[in-house]
């Protein structure tokens, strides 16, 4: 079975920086998720372009349903445009201010031909009671809206096109947290619902374990480990993953854990250091390290990571080991 | 008590903001202040640094710091103690910073300002530094040259040289990477430790204060609904609303050992 989405090493350059530095990953037919997890300057965010074809690949190729992006002309672009959606951090910004949400979400269905113009209005109207608002938001502007709301109508026009594969980068980053849990919960009815594949892009692990079967974890633009969420989560096999998920601050004290430090902010992108690119910031560093690059390989079934050490991270004593 | 809050009452026109009967922070303590947005945290915190005014707020009630009043406190008095006494860091520290100095610059100035001599001032932002953990060579950047982190242990260190009672940290942790965020909540851990500051810590992310805070006190439209020992509030919550902040943050559950 192709996947829907396929990235095959895949690189994106600005300048001197590999923003992206050749990743490879398949996002399934949903109802599925991915998630890409990462810090500032890890290259998830322009990951998620270049999926959407909004920054154009150094090289490698990102395929969708088994056809290069890249060479999509006319319709078939258009086509393409439809599929895949991408839902933004700040959804003020994605708004045109200037536009009420029913003249936005109408735009949407007409550039894309859904339905026929005299369903317009009766289409709008289920958009928004599918995101939880009321056919009364037509007639409002974004400003009227509270940051919720907002971030709901932009999942409407989102979903006015049909799509079948949603980019969500940061989509509940900018919500108070009681919103974020709403949103959350709307984001999993409609990826069962509608059978969409996520590719989500976040710094939140809790957030990409509600919507994510697979996790991805990037490092300096590299896929630095890879596998089920849950696995990943439980059991990391790269350092880095151990340090994000330690780092995360825990509510509840039983699920405390002894962080993983690591030294030191992230290596410049324009000049990443040789071997690992990890290893000046990484507590288990040897000489190996320092000079080769680990490969990311299969470390148990349906389990990639780049460490030269994966195995011995993902024995128990990791922790005890670190410090 | 370092910094004490009574009825204080903050209002905009015909709308009142906040209405918070009572709020205290005892050196050495840190005191979380939850609440989403338009909570009133904020306009709060501005308004023990003397600025709610500055925003065109009406503040009425009583700030004291060591027992001095400091609303209706004359300005130059005000201005003293702003910056010296009470410290103050923000979430996105580099936009805090004039960019046009470097950060040695910006200590002389701060330092200066508040009557240090220039020798003094050198070696107070040479001990603040190391204080934070940070590189001495850091004073020849611009703000702009510094990643969220340094510029945010920046941030904390020229509070640490003005020698500051009393630090509020508006959502200090919010912008930056989780591993970055859990190294400033060590560093205000250890401030509190070796300075003895009092810390009034407003943050959206219960988790964080949940490591960081001795007590909270949770907002709500301008009103603190629950406030207690911070163990007990997270794990033994009394209010309807501080129960449904606490369901609503997302968990990790792979893994959990309990």
């Amino acid at each position: 079975m192709t996947a829907l989405l396929s990235l095959r090493d895949v690189e994106v350059t600005f300048g001197p920086v590999r923003a992206v530095a050749g990743v490879s990953l398949d996002v399934p037919e949903g109802p599925y998720g991915v998630g890409v997890v990462g810090e500032s300057g890890s290259g998830k965010t322009t990951l998620g372009r270049a999926v959407l074809r909004l920054v154009r690949p150094a090289a490698g190729v990102v395929a969708f349903a088994g056809r290069d992006v890249a060479r999509l002309r006319g319709r078939e672009l258009k086509s393409f445009r439809g599929d895949a959606q991408i839902v933004f951090q700040d959804p003020g910004g994605t708004l045109d201010p200037r536009m009420r949400v029913g003249a936005a979400l109408g735009e949407a269905l007409r550039v894309h031909d859904v339905v026929p113009r005299a369903q317009v209005g009766a289409r709008i109207d289920a958009l928004l009671e599918e995101v939880g608002l009321e056919p009364a938001h037509t007639s409002r502007f974004p400003h009227q809206l509270s940051g919720g709301q907002r971030q709901r109508v932009a999942i409407a026009r989102g979903l006015a096109v049909e799509p079948r594969l949603l980019v969500l980068d940061e989509p509940t980053s900018a919500l108070d947290v009681t919103v974020q849990a709403r949103i959350l919960a709307l984001f999993e009815r409609l990826r069962d619902e509608r059978r969409l594949a996520y590719l989500l892009i976040s710094h939140n692990l809790a957030v990409v374990e509600r919507l994510c079967d697979e996790t991805v974890v990037l490092y300096l633009g590299r896929i630095v480990e890879q596998g089920r969420t849950e696995e990943v989560l439980a059991r990391p096999a790269h350092p880095y993953t151990h340090a994000l998920r330690s780092a995360v601050p825990e509510l509840d004290l039983a699920s405390r854990r002894q962080r993983v430090v690591v030294s030191g902010p992230p290596p410049d992108p324009a000049d990443p250091p040789p071997g690992c690119v990890f290893h000046p910031r990484c507590p288990l560093a040897a000489d190996v390290c320092r000079t080769d690059v680990p490969p990311l390989r299969e470390v148990a079934p349906g389990r990639l990571a780049a460490c030269h050490f994966a195995e011995e991270v993902m024995a128990e004593d990791f922790v005890a080991l670190s410090h | 008590m370092k910094l004490a809050i009574r009825d204080l009452e903050i209002g905009f026109g015909d709308r009142r903001v906040v209405e918070l009967a009572e709020l205290d922070v005892a050196a050495g303590e840190i005191v979380g202040l939850v609440g989403e947005s338009g909570s009133g945290k904020s306009i709060t915190a501005l308004a023990v640094l003397g600025l709610a005014e500055a925003a065109g707020a009406r503040v009425t009630g009583s700030i004291e710091l060591d027992g001095r009043e400091l609303i209706g406190a004359p300005p130059s008095q005000l201005r003293e103690i702003r910056g010296s006494r009470i410290a103050m860091i923000f979430q996105h520290p580099v936009s805090a910073f004039n960019p046009v100095f470097r950060v040695g610059e910006i200590f002389l100035r701060a330092l200066r300002l508040h009557g240090a001599s220039r020798a003094k001032a050198v070696e107070r932002a040479r001990s603040a530094l190391a204080e934070v953990l940070l590189p001495y060579e850091l004073l020849n950047r611009y703000p702009h040259q510094l990643s969220g982190g340094q510029a945010q242990r920046v941030a904390v260190a020229l509070a640490v040289a003005l020698r500051a009672e009393v630090l509020i940290a508006d959502e200090a942790t919010s912008a930056l990477d989780v591993t970055v965020q859990a190294e400033i909540v060590e560093l205000l851990a250890r401030l509190r430790e070796l300075e003895g500051i009092a810390i009034l810590f407003i943050s959206h992310d219960l988790a964080v204060v949940g490591q960081l805070c001795d007590r909270v006190a949770v907002m709500r439209e301008g009103r603190i609904v629950e406030t207690g020992r911070t163990e007990r509030v997270l794990h033994a919550p009394q209010d309807p609303y501080t129960r449904e902040l606490i369901a609503a943050v997302p968990r990790i559950t792979a893994g959990r050992t309990a």
